[in-house]
């Protein structure tokens, strides 16, 4: 045992080994740092020289590439507000936030020594782990599974605070549009409304980017000013956020085990652990005001997860072939490449190049998370740029980043839909966050429900890990309502019952009516959509009307019974940046994506933000060149139009 | 995960290496064959489309086979691999139908699940078989197998498996189970199938939680995944699905050489060998699915001498043991079928009588609950 740690260890430290773990880490960091890249697109990158490669030199070379894309996709999330993959989701809400509060400096410098730190825990837990972990993965039956998710949906509970109906009626709406595509109990196809796109449901980027990203962009250029909008001191931010670590060690190495130890899971991981650690941060907090609004726990917490989820997510893909993620599927077919089998073979026959993986993890973590330390103070000055600068940039790039989605015309035009809902939701102050959450996880709970009804019958709802998980949610749920309201009384009791505070009055404005009536009609329409479909490939969607539908009612009751506060609620000048979008949509699709893309970047920067011209021109031949390069380089397509095949070939 | 995007093979890294060898083997031989001045011209580059995403099972088999043709046809061309995901492989194969040039520089390929919808007449499917010409198909086999609570060997096992209803994991009812399930009823199983399972690994993972009495593995995964299972006392293999000989025959499973296929199962419980609609519906999906399982296509129309030069190639390195030690690994003890023999048996498996289809859609529907 001791000699294979020892070999595998000196394995880890050849040359040759170290060069190529660090062109991994290169690509992960390039790839991760553009939006809508991410693993799948690295390891497609590296994948062709993989056959044929020295396999342990191959896996640190893949190793450096995983372990550090959810690093890397923290500069978007971060600064611009994109979320770069799914595991940084729950990343966005505060860091943007902070960024926008001229404090981009401290969340990304945090956010990448949490990381670090999250990346290491995570290879210690799973050089341990990964000798035991397979009884403990076989334990996890789709029951279990099913409650796992549920758990996830029930931090929208947390997240969403006072508007707890605006906040499950957004989720029943996720869980819904989560619905769309092909039943998983029947094969049936639900909601497509005749389109091809939507056979294989809505992409996850592209809800993704259309949810946060295009509604913080609309919303900076309404507003004008750089995306700080209070002066920001790099320096002292960077040092800050290293010291914000260090008084939240605890909440860094709880979130970096919640995640190493999900991650093993199968077909979980990624999408529940940031919302999971996210909730566990806004929970297990004092003082929850400042979250959503710029709480450096909020970025702390995902970000020491993720990482560690990426090393747990070894544990499904090495020892069952089942990947945990679509990184690591693409891992997998990295394997089958170099000849190597997953299976218990991983354990019995090659531990040391386990152990190989598993050390690169932790290895390439540190170099990454350096990297991108070294990064954060000069990168974080971009958020004092003004916007109107860089929006064109940002357009272009979260338009190839959907596109990049399924590469068909769908999804930019997913990409305004979800977009125009993203806009409505944040004018109205409706839970982003909780629409995701519904959305990431319809999926899951609807597969996971049937097929432990199916496998188990009634008895599954009586399995010990059932009951443990299903403790979990309800303290989840009732724990912090309790302590809120034990807090209240004692209150009440020092200052006298003068004092007794009031719940506040619903607040009403007119993007709320307008979500009402729409969200009715949804269900409405949604309902009659499913009338043919057989009761087990239904009950899902159904059950997802229903939340949508009997939340709104109920925010609608609430609002009738105590008289609602009226909020002025604007969308004017937002209505007219989305139209513009529409527009972009419609000359990429007739001239091509990057004449189109070009054009636009050079009459936006000319007449909006009034760059010089030289400037402005030098800047679309860098979209140019960047549109290019990439389609070149990653023989990626893009909407052809008119003009592009003609000047671009 | 949604993500999906394109990759490119360039092979020029590992060609450089070969070529030079290769230089040197002429060098060496002192002269040319003069067979390869009358080949058409072969292009310099071959795009090849596979309709699925970066790092799944057809990807993989393509990178494995990438370097092998490259440098095996005449001018050594490079071949880039475009991976156009979605409608699991239909979105691809569709484009693949409307774009495709027919000069020999587009290819595709397919696997089973890009051929049976394309059988079952599926709505969104708007290629044609008959547009396309296979170059080479690679043959796999399964195995099923079951708990042993059911029964120690094969045969109490299968007796146990007859007499009460179990449950097998599979990803959906028109999915690669499709032949397992066919068979399974053959026998006069009751077997209540579980959907949603989004590979055949979380179909193990099920049976290896005990969720799943019987389930069924591909011979690869069976040969790393079930193989420890089987000789740790904890899976009981019941019968193989065999494989298809040269004259389109379901003989034994060179893998598994020892275990009965269906047909022999068939056999010795109902004293006859399997006939009717059923068993028409079990071969040509077997065949379709297994036999040729993955296949490498060319539009119809690419010039005849192109596709012999290209069959040929394949001819030239499948026999050679530097491919068969590196294709025990990647394709299991199969040995790729090329040109003629694939056409005839694909012809075979993609025509399935009207009364077959009618068998199949009313016992889609009786059995799964679903619909075609």
């Amino acid at each position: 045992m001791l000699d294979i740690l020892l070999s595998s260890l000196g394995q880890l430290f050849t040359l040759s080994h170290l060069l190529f773990m660090m062109l991994g880490v290169l690509v992960g960091l390039v790839v991760g740092i553009i939006p809508g890249l991410g693993g799948i697109a690295g390891m497609s990158l590296l994948l062709p020289f993989l056959y044929g490669m020295e396999p342990t030199v191959a896996l640190g070379m893949l190793m450096g590439l995983v372990a550090v894309i959810p690093t890397g996709d923290t500069f978007a999330s971060v600064l611009l507000g994109i979320p770069g993959s799914s595991a940084s989701q729950a990343t966005v809400i505060d860091g943007f936030s902070l960024a926008k509060r001229g404090q981009a400096a401290r969340a990304l410098s945090s956010a990448f020594l949490s990381s670090m730190i999250g990346g290491i825990i995570g290879a210690v837990v799973l050089t341990g782990f990964i000798l035991i972990a397979r009884p403990l993965v076989l334990s996890f039956s789709s029951s279990e599974l099913f409650m796992l998710t549920l758990l996830g949906l029930s931090m929208v509970a947390v997240l969403s605070g006072r508007d707890l109906f605006k906040g499950l009626a957004a989720c029943g709406l996720g869980l819904l549009v989560g619905a769309i595509g092909m039943a998983p109990a029947t094969g049936e196809f639900r909601m497509n409304f005749g389109l091809d796109y939507l056979y294989d449901g809505l992409p996850l980027v592209v809800v993704g980017l259309g949810i946060f990203a295009l509604p913080e962009i609309v919303d900076l250029l309404v507003k004008r000013g750089a995306i700080a909008e209070e002066p920001c001191n790099l320096g002292e931010g960077w040092r800050n956020g290293i010291r914000d670590v260090r008084e939240q060690r605890g909440l860094v190495a709880r979130c970096a085990a919640i995640g190493s130890l999900i991650g093993t899971i199968p077909g979980l991981a990624g999408s529940v652990v940031d919302w999971l650690t996210y909730g566990h941060a806004v929970q297990s907090a004092k003082d929850k005001s400042e979250f959503g609004k710029g709480d450096i726990r909020g970025v702390i917490a995902p970000e020491s997860a993720n990482n560690a989820c990426a090393c747990g997510a070894m544990v499904p893909t090495l020892l069952f072939g089942v990947p945990g993620s679509g990184t690591a599927a693409v891992f997998l077919g990295g394997l089958l490449l170099l000849g190597l089998q997953p299976g218990v073979g991983m354990i019995e026959t090659h531990l040391d190049l386990t152990y190989t993986i598993i050390w690169s993890l932790a290895l390439a973590n540190i170099l990454g998370a350096a990297l991108c330390l070294v990064l954060a103070r000069p990168v974080a000055s971009l958020t004092r740029v003004p916007f109107a600068t860089l929006a064109p940039l940002i357009t272009v790039l979260i338009m190839f980043a959907a596109f990049q989605a399924t590469r068909s015309a769908g999804d930019l035009l997913a990409l305004g839909a979800v977009g125009v809902l993203g806009v409505l939701f944040k004018q109205a102050n409706w839970s982003r966050p909780a629409f995701l959450i519904g959305f990431v996880l319809a999926p899951g709970a609807e597969g996971y429900f049937y097929q432990a009804v199916q496998f188990q019958g009634m008895d599954a709802f009586m399995r010990p890990g059932v009951l443990i998980i299903g403790a979990l949610i309800l303290a989840a749920m009732f724990i912090p309502m309790m302590t809120g309201a034990w807090r209240k009384r004692r209150q009440a009791s020092t200052v006298g019952a003068a004092a007794t505070v009031r719940p506040e009055p619903p607040t009403l404005g007119s993007i709320d009516v307008v979500l009402f009536v729409a969200l009715l009609g949804t269900a409405i329409v949604a309902w009659i959509e499913m009338a043919d479909l057989s009761l087990i490939g239904g009950i899902m969607p159904r059950l997802a009307i229903a939340i949508l539908g009997v939340s709104c009612l109920m925010e609608i009751a609430r609002c009738l019974v105590r008289r609602p506060q009226w909020q002025h609620q604007v969308i004017g000048l937002q209505g007219l940046w989305l139209v513009g979008f529409f527009a972009l949509v419609g000359a990429i699709l007739l001239f091509g994506f990057i004449t189109a893309a070009t054009l636009f970047s050079l009459v936006f920067l000319l007449a909006i933000a009034r760059l010089k011209p030289w400037v402005a021109v030098s800047m679309s031949l860098g979209v140019t060149a960047f549109l290019v390069g990439m389609a070149e380089f990653l023989t990626l397509t893009y909407p052809s139009g008119l003009i592009d095949p003609w000047l671009f070939g | 995960m949604n993500i999906q995007k394109t990759a490119t093979v360039s092979l020029s890294f590992k060609r450089l290496k070969k070529a030079a060898l290769l230089g040197l083997a002429i060098t060496g031989l002192g002269l040319t064959t003069s067979a390869q001045a009358q080949d058409p011209e072969v292009p310099g580059n071959i795009k090849w489309t596979i309709p699925f995403g970066v790092g799944g099972g057809t990807d993989v088999w393509a990178r494995f086979f990438s370097p092998w043709l490259s440098e095996s046809l005449p001018g050594e061309p490079t071949i880039m691999i475009d991976n156009v995901p979605g409608g699991g492989s239909i979105n691809g194969a569709n484009l693949f139908a409307v774009r495709a040039k027919s000069d020999g520089s587009h290819w595709l390929g397919t696997s089973a699940s890009t051929q049976y919808p394309a059988m079952l007449e599926d709505p969104r499917v708007r290629y044609d078989y008959s547009d396309w010409t296979p170059i080479l198909a690679t043959p796999t086999g399964g195995v099923v197998y079951a708990q042993p609570d059911l029964g120690e060997t094969a045969e109490t096992a299968l007796d146990a498996l007859l007499a009460q209803p179990v449950k097998l994991a599979a990803q959906n009812p028109t999915g690669v189970e499709l032949p397992v399930l066919i068979a399974l009823d053959m026998l006069g199983a009751d077997v209540q199938a579980v959907f949603g399972m989004r590979s055949r690994g979380e179909g193990r993972l099920a049976f290896e939680r005990g969720e799943a009495d019987i389930d069924f593995q591909t011979t690869s995964a069976y040969l790393s995944n079930v193989t420890p299972l089987v000789e740790a006392g904890k899976a009981v293999p019941l019968f193989s699905l065999g494989a298809l000989n040269d004259e389109g025959e379901i003989v034994r499973d060179p893998a598994f050489p020892d275990l009965p296929t269906f047909n022999e199962v068939y056999q010795a419980r109902h004293g006859e060998a399997p006939t009717g609609n059923e068993y028409q519906a079990f071969r040509k999906f077997f065949a379709s699915g297994y036999a040729l399982q993955k296949l490498i296509m060319v539009p119809k129309d690419t010039p005849q001498a192109l596709i012999e030069t290209y069959r040929q190639a394949a001819r030239d390195f499948v026999g050679t043991d530097a491919f068969k030690e590196d294709a025990a690994a990647q394709l299991g003890p199969y040995t790729p079928v090329i040109g003629e023999t694939v056409q005839r048996h694909l012809e075979d498996a993609m025509s399935i009588d009207d009364a077959t289809r009618d068998w199949l859609a009313d016992w889609l529907q009786s059995e799964h609950g679903a619909k075609i």
